[in-house]
Parts: C-alpha cells; sequence; structure tokens
C-alpha cells in the first residue's frame, strides 16, 4: 500500500514498475489515471489546493476501507496538487488482487471517493481569468452504490 | 481558542487561510454565525452554508456538532479530487 501527495509531477508507467511484486498470487492488476481535461482549447493551467493532514487521513482512511471490502494484495494512490499544465496527469489509483472483479471494484472505489471525501479543490486558469471547478452532484451520488 | 482554516473560495473570499479566534460557540453554526457577524466579507463567505462544508480536527463533521475539545476547525467548498 503506497499513497503519495506530491506536488511534483509523475510518470504513470513507471509508478507501476514494482507495483504488486512480491505476491505471486496476483492474478489481476487494475491502474487508472486522470488527467488535466482541456475541454475548450482554452485551458492555460489547472491549479490544484488541498489540505495538508487531512488530504494524507482521509485517502488512507478510504484505502483502509477498500482494503476491508475487498482481498487486496496491493494497492498505490497519487495525487497531485500545485500548477498543472493541461494534459498532465493529476492522479492515480492501482489495485491488484487475485481476480479482475475485485480489482476494478476497488479502484472504482478508490475513484469515486476521492472525488468527494479528499480535501482537494481545483481551479481552471485562462485568459479570462480563473474559475474554481464546481462539485457535481453525480460524483456526490456514486457514493450510495457502495 | 480555535484555530481556523478556510480553503478554495471560502479563503479568497475572506482573503485569510487560518486564524486563531477566541470562541464560545458550541458548535460550527453558531461560529458561522460568529464569524458572519463580524465583516461583510465573512457574511459573503458564509452566506450559504449549505455550499459548504466543515472539518473538526481534519474529520469531515456536520454544522451542528459539537465543537467542545475541538482544536482546529475547516471551512471549505464541496471537495474537487480526483
Amino acid at each position: 500500500m503506497r499513497l503519495s501527495i506530491q506536488n511534483t509531477p509523475f510518470s504513470p508507467a513507471a509508478e507501476l514498475e514494482g507495483f504488486a511484486t512480491g505476491h505471486r498470487e496476483t492474478g489481476a492488476e487494475v491502474s487508472f489515471t486522470g488527467r488535466v481535461r482541456d475541454d475548450t482549447g482554452a485551458l492555460q493551467a489547472l491549479e490544484i489546493e488541498h489540505y495538508p493532514g487531512m488530504t494524507e487521513a482521509a485517502i488512507s482512511a478510504i484505502m483502509a476501507e477498500a482494503a476491508t471490502r475487498w482481498q487486496l494484495l496491493d494497492c498505490l494512490v497519487i495525487h497531485r496538487f500545485g500548477r498543472l499544465a493541461p494534459g498532465a496527469p493529476i492522479m492515480m489509483v492501482a489495485t491488484a488482487a487475485r481476480h479482475r472483479a475485485e480489482a476494478f471494484a476497488a479502484a472504482e472505489y478508490l475513484m469515486d471517493y476521492l472525488k468527494s471525501r479528499a480535501p482537494f479543490w481545483k481551479r481552471e486558469i485562462t485568459a479570462e481569468g480563473a474559475q474554481w471547478v464546481g462539485a457535481k452532484a453525480s460524483d456526490e451520488d456514486a457514493l450510495t452504490r457502495w | 481558542m480555535i484555530d481556523v482554516l478556510y480553503f478554495a473560495w471560502v479563503r479568497e473570499r475572506i482573503g485569510l487561510a487560518q486564524e486563531s479566534v477566541e470562541t464560545t460557540a458550541a458548535t460550527p453554526a453558531e461560529l458561522v454565525t460568529e464569524l458572519a457577524a463580524r465583516e461583510p466579507r465573512y457574511a459573503a463567505a458564509f452566506a450559504d452554508t449549505s455550499a459548504l462544508r466543515v472539518a473538526l480536527d481534519q474529520k469531515l463533521a456536520s454544522f451542528d456538532a459539537p465543537l467542545a475539545g475541538v482544536r482546529e476547525i475547516a471551512f471549505f467548498p464541496p471537495m474537487t479530487g480526483g
């Protein structure tokens, strides 16, 4: 299990090197990378603010809960903060389990909870100025399925 | 004394990231009422608490949770992680 909250860039491929190694019973590995999306072509940067201390505590609790619901052999969460360029990886999760159903479900659970229970706030920077990204009701609704 | 932290647009509207507040408020809702009475910038930030979330000692809480023994309270908009 590994969690990193960082303001430096990361390479999703490099982070998966060594993930879940040492667990011969691993039969399934799922990874997801979230990138800075530019819907209009006008995005200059995405700024991410977070709550140091609570961020680590909240995500650790989410990871621990995932590990009790599914038999995870390994679990990884990386989330950036600071100023990011369009296309840059914002965050990634990876899960390893014996079978794919568990690995997929745990990865989706981690993503759903990271969206609305980890204290990050995004602000889009364009030539017109800066705009805070609002939370979506659908993100909150997604938690009800768990 | 309680440390009060503000994030995202709450921080911008109030113009502060953190302050120490002397208060007898029993709940976050009472503290919000006290702060909003201070100055227009606080009133603007706290105009609609349904648009806000609160954390007590770095755990999400409700606006009517007890403040007794809490050292750090944070106000922020709904989170947009991932």
